[in-house]
């Protein structure tokens, strides 16, 4: 006998891929030139590969964030976090002597130390997830504003400048980074056992206890993960812009990632991670913001188009709906058998 | 007994319920009279919470008639079974943990003075449901401030309210203790003489001798019959909760007999035990043999289970290993000896329901290595291919998600996630519970299977004649008790009904 | 009455003494009432918005939209006065039924579809701050003889201070929330549901109705509130109160209601926004200490009062565990051979 292992890739995982083509094509129609990509000075550039340029740091947030809810939690402090590294790479570049390797990897443990802290909150002190990740982000941006003495710290340095605009191999370096860290990501979540387990964590807490899977490791393992995908979106920003502004670094991003996430189809209650739908979802909500502001329309409808489709998702996402439309379907269904 | 003068209080004639393939209820009739504690009784999937939800409005019956007073009433939703005065105290006490006693007992109709609720006269009248049932506590207290027997009495208080004529009490006694129950049992024999009808569920036979006066049995969704306490023995009663009848069940014993003389000890339990939950019990398990644990529904089957694989924490007692004293108060160090567990609730202990086939089966295994030695696809595949064939697991594919599965494929699935683990010693929880028939026959047979290949089994069964095709020793729970064990050529279902009834 | 309900208001109380006895004790200002009326003055959006979110998180719910609404209606407020014209009364009523009505659709969402409050309010944050730049990308000034003579109301206390007429609205609706929540049936059904959702709704609480009440309830309140920040500020801005939600839940929280939901008093909030406020009165009154401590601070005492809920939670449930409660119904799969 034999088993189908994989079966054929279904409509919900081809729901954001279609989307974000979909998406694509109409801007072109309505953009010149969108799809057009130029090599100049053996670097590539074009509306496309902008779009993957600055959709980078959400990118990040949105894989931290994809784990943890995953694992049926929440993290609302990586805006916070952002802030946070950044302020570290720019005050630590700006203060001391030491190589920007090292520089980064503060910020790198600072984020992660933000992270472990959000952990322990959920997993030892047993607070839900939206209020203990709630306890930093509204902490967070006092504690960067506190590590840059409150100003905007601007810095300069090749090695961030290169983080933040510089190109490898052709391809801007911070989407080369990211690529590295999804990948490595995606290696770890599915070449080991990892990924099965924040999944079975996230779906069923008790049956994984049952089984013997420690789960308080597991979440707090997988908001340093968090933690540190934020900081290395922090560090992006601010050599982005070659300096720390605690106030505005990674406003809202938070809400961005999560978005990100919903429209790969992951529900919020856990129990699914989809890393590579979460990266299309983060390209598809970076092109719309791209699309909105080429194709004329006032930036604001940005906000309002985001918004929408949040709840357009969660809608069909909705037991509730899926309830109502097979009942009526059925009762539509009975009275035609009647007649 | 129902003359024309004086007709029943509430007369239930025939009363059909389905849901989709399951008959709930099947033709169920019941009397109840005014000043009558009235037990119902039966296992799991009986039918006594479907006749209560009729009764309460939860459910609408298929057909059938519910009489009172000798004139039909028709009971749509819980208004209506308020409005004709029927009230209903559940187990898990309904009222607001958080908010105080006077909250909870105004709760949705609250006296108002000009709009506005007047707290005064609110309290008054609180204060007088509480008298009803004779209970004198601060009304400004929040309400989880008392134990579950107060906040029993509180949920009693606010059920009879005014208008009350039959009070159903479902399992009002399962955490109480037995100062507190005969509190309870008191007040209910003041509301009998008051002249109110009241249903007791409950899953203790004692109790049910205490305080009733008429006995109605349930089985699958039938009725059995309904009987007057005194004339009633236990042993009678328990055969018509289990479908047995004991007098045909002369010689009808198990097949299994094993000598375990000089069979090694797996797990032995030594006054293991917890507050509330289990009184220290010892049990020996030896290989290659199947323990049964028999008992009705509540009488700590489980509880053995769950402590013996430390799913729940022993507060007292010892446990040894092959012989050497260990700690298993986890179920990690639980799987790290060799032990496996499959609970009785499938759906919130067992099955991970978003994760696919595949992934269920192979995760217990994959815990035990460790995340970081994954398995292979190729292992995984031909270990589930393997396992899917063997168990004969019916699904299209193993990707499908396990919740889609029926409840006999998903305890198959369960099972095969510890099978493939290897165990020494596999606790089972109630492994037919919910299954078609066929799946049944091939889960005992796996059972026996299993045991042949020198496997230990505890098995926790409210079905006796399960047991006694199975088991080779037989312990017999009643009230969180160890109350008998049965070996050998003494296991027949006569012998275990007699023990829980006693 | 003592019990473990009021101790984390008690915990607020003593905290708001203790950091106005300290002003008192090192800066001579602080004992002039002024600097009460002004606290009252300028957190009194911030305590109008608490009011609201107060009876979500009783209820076991979050509105993140708040600080979005606030701008909205400010922008909204600024609009129909200066740009159409509008006598302000009257725009202030149109606000309002706007802001109510976009917290029922809020509240309709989270009810009927059973969808998490955070992750709608979520929407709804981003929405109106969007509805915002759509009416206006500037700040807008609002010019309007009816609001100079509101200004000018005044009633002088002793001690130099005195009410402000946006301070004596804040009063009101703080204390219409204060009855509501404790002398009326919606108000204790918002208890109920916070306390446990499912017993309510086998109560008989209407549990999605009075969701959605609670969430118009909200709108309302942070309508109420973008007006009152409209007349603060005396003009309307899309970037307006950004992140005045946490705010906002901190105050609730700091306030002694339980994030939980089920056990709190709408009269904490009001003193959680002014505990937020006297921080930073004091750290301005300081000089030398910087703005971001006012953040770190409220984060500190945020995590302390919600470390405290949880210890007293756990240490005050003296009754045994409840039994994980049954499915609906175990429907058992064809048992009937």
């Amino acid at each position: 006998m034999q088993f189908v292992s994989k079966p054929r890739p279904d409509a919900k995982t081809l729901a954001p891929v279609i989307s974000l083509f979909v998406l694509i094509m109409g801007t072109s129609l309505v953009t010149p030139g969108f799809l057009d990509i130029s090599i100049v000075d053996g670097h590539i550039y074009g509306s496309l590969v902008d779009i993957v340029h600055r959709a980078t740091p959400m990118l990040l947030v949105a894989v931290g964030m994809a784990i943890v809810i995953g694992t049926k939690g929440i993290d609302l402090s990586v805006g916070s976090i952002i802030a946070i590294s950044g302020a570290v790479t720019a005050v630590l570049t700006v203060n001391t002597e030491w190589l920007p390797f090292v520089v980064m990897g503060c910020a790198l443990l600072a984020g992660m130390a933000c992270g472990l802290w959000n952990g322990l909150l959920v997993t030892v002190f047993g607070i839900q997830p939206i209020v203990a990740t709630l306890i930093l982000m509204v902490a967070g941006r006092g504690i960067a504003q506190m590590i840059t003495g409150g100003q905007i710290v601007t810095f300069h340095s090749e090695f961030f400048n290169a983080i933040g605009n510089g190109f490898f191999a052709g391809l801007p370096l911070r989407v080369v980074l990211a690529i590295v860290i999804v990948v490595a990501t995606a290696l770890v979540l599915r070449k080991t056992a990892l990924g099965l387990f924040f999944e079975s964590v996230g779906a069923n807490a008790e049956s994984s206890r049952l089984m013997g899977i420690d789960s308080r490791m597991l979440i707090l393992i997988a908001y340093v993960f968090s933690g540190f995908c934020s900081a290395m979106a922090g560090i992006i920003l601010a050599a982005d812009i070659r300096g720390a502004d605690a106030n505005n670094a990674g406003l809202w991003l938070e809400l961005d990632a999560i978005l990100a996430v919903v429209i790969a189809g992951a529900s919020l209650s856990g129990g699914r991670i989809y890393l590579g739908l979460t990266v299309i979802g983060a390209l598809i909500i970076q092109t719309l913001t791209t699309a909105i502001l080429t194709s004329g329309l006032p930036a604001q409808y940005n906000l309002i188009v985001k918004a929408s489709i949040v709840l357009l998702v969660l809608l069909i996402q909705s037991s509730r709906t899926r309830d109502f439309v097979k009942s009526r379907l059925m009762l539509a269904r009975r009275s035609s058998h009647v007649e | 007994m129902t003359d024309q003068n004086n007709p029943p209080l509430l007369s239930i004639e025939g009363v059909h319920k389905s849901f989709p393939g399951v008959r709930a209820l099947d033709n169920v009739s019941l009397t109840l009279n005014a000043g009558e504690i009235h037990a119902l009784l039966g296992e799991n999937g009986a039918g006594k919470s479907t006749l209560i939800k009729v009764l309460t409005g939860i459910y609408v019956k298929d057909s059938g008639s519910l009489v009172m007073d000798g004139k039909p009433v028709h009971i749509h939703d819980s208004l209506d079974a308020q409005k004709h005065g029927i009230r209903t105290v559940y187990q898990e006490i309904n009222l607001i943990p958080t908010m105080t006693v006077a909250e909870n007992l105004t709760l949705l109709d609250q006296p108002k003075r000009m709009g506005l609720i007047s707290w005064r006269s609110a309290e008054s009248r609180a204060r007088e449901m509480l008298r009803r049932v004779g209970l004198d506590i601060d009304l400004r207290s929040q309400l989880d401030s008392h134990s579950v027997a107060i906040q029993q009495m509180v949920a009693i208080a606010r059920a009879l309210g005014s208008k009350a004529r039959i009070l159903i009490l479902d399992e009002p006694t399962a955490s109480l203790d037995s100062q507190e129950i005969a509190r309870l049992f008191e007040l209910m024999r003041q509301l009998k003489s008051e002249g109110m009808g009241i249903i007791f569920v409950t899953h203790f036979l004692d109790q049910v001798y205490d305080i009733s006066d008429t006995i109605s049995v349930l089985r699958n969704g039938c009725h059995v019959g309904t009987f007057k306490t005194e004339a009633l023995s236990r042993s009678d009663l328990v055969s018509h909760m289990l479908g047995k009848d004991l007098d045909t069940l002369h010689h009808e014993q198990s097949d299994s007999s094993l000598e375990h003389g000089n069979r090694q000890r797996i797990l032995s339990l030594k006054q293991v035990g917890r507050r509330n939950m289990l009184n220290p019990l010892d049990l020996d398990l030896h290989q290659g043999e199947v323990v049964g644990l028999a008992g009705l529904l509540g009488s700590g089957r489980t509880e053995v289970c769950q402590l013996a694989f430390g799913a729940k924490r022993p507060d007292q007692g010892r446990k040894s290993w092959l012989g050497t004293e260990v700690s298993i108060n986890t179920p990690k160090q639980a799987i790290a000896q060799g032990m496996a567990y499959c609970p009785e609730d499938r759906k919130h202990h067992g099955i991970v329901a978003e994760l696919s086939v595949r992934e269920n089966l192979i995760l217990a295994l994959q815990s035990a290595r460790g995340w970081w030695s994954p398995m292979p696809m190729s292992e995984q595949k031909a270990i589930v291919d393997e396992f899917i064939q063997r168990l004969n697991i019916k699904t299209p594919h193993m990707e499908k998600p396990i919740g889609e599965l029926s409840g006999g494929n998903q305890q198959k699935v369960i099972l095969a996630r510890w099978l493939i683990t290897q165990p020494k010693l596999l606790i089972l929880d109630e492994p037919t519970r919910g299954i078609d028939v066929g799946a049944h026959h091939e889960i005992i047979q796996i059972i026996k299977d299993l045991c042949g290949e020198g496997m230990s089994l505890l098995v926790a069964s409210s079905e006796v004649e399960e047991i006694v095709a199975f088991a080779h020793r037989v312990a017999v729970m009643r009230d969180r008790t160890k109350v008998a064990e049965v070996s050998g050529d003494r296991i027949s279902q006569k012998s275990i009904i007699q023990a829980i009834a006693q | 009455m003592l019990n473990e309900r009021v101790l984390p208001l008690i915990a607020t109380i003593v905290v708001f003494v203790l950091l106005y006895g300290y002003g008192i004790y090192e800066y001579k200002g602080f004992r002039d009432t002024l600097v009460f009326t002004n606290l009252l003055t300028d957190n009194a959006f911030l305590i109008v918005t608490a009011v609201g979110m107060s009876f979500v998180i009783i209820s076991g719910g979050i509105d993140l939209s708040v600080g979005s609404m606030i701008a909205f209606i400010g922008v909204l407020l600024a609009y129909l006065i200066s740009g159409l014209g509008i006598h302000p009364v009257f725009a202030a009523v149109i606000a309002l039924c706007v802001a109510t009505f976009f917290g029922t659709m809020m509240g309709v969402i989270i009810a009927y579809f059973d969808i998490q409050p955070f992750i709608v309010t979520l929407a709804g944050l981003f929405l109106f701050r969007g509805l915002a730049y759509l009416i206006n990308l500037d700040s807008v000034p609002i010019d309007h003889s009816f609001l100079v003579t509101l200004a000018e109301i005044y009633v002088p206390l002793p001690g130099r201070g005195g009410l402000t007429f946006i301070a004596m609205a804040m009063i009101v609706l703080l204390v219409i929330g204060m009855v509501v929540a404790k002398r009326t049936r919606f108000g204790l059904n918002v208890y109920a549901i916070g306390g446990d959702k499912q017993s309510a709704s086998l109560l008989g609480v209407p549990v999605n109705r009075t969701l959605v009440k609670i969430y118009a309830l909200s709108g309302f309140y942070s309508g109420a509130a973008g007006i009152v920040f409209a007349i603060y500020t005396g003009s309307g801005y899309p970037l307006a109160a950004v992140g005045v939600e946490l705010d906002a839940i901190a105050a609730v929280v700091i306030g002694g209601t339980l994030l939980t939901g089920g056990v709190g008093f709408v009269v904490g909030a009001f003193l959680g926004a002014l505990i937020q406020g006297i921080i930073q009165t004091l750290i301005i009154f300081d000089g030398t200490l910087n703005s971001w401590w006012t953040k770190v601070a409220i984060g500190v005492l945020l995590l302390l009062f919600i470390l405290m809920q949880k210890g007293i939670v756990h240490f005050t449930k003296r009754y045994t565990e409840k039994s994980v409660k049954p499915e609906p119904e175990a429907v058992p799969v064809t048992k009937a051979a």
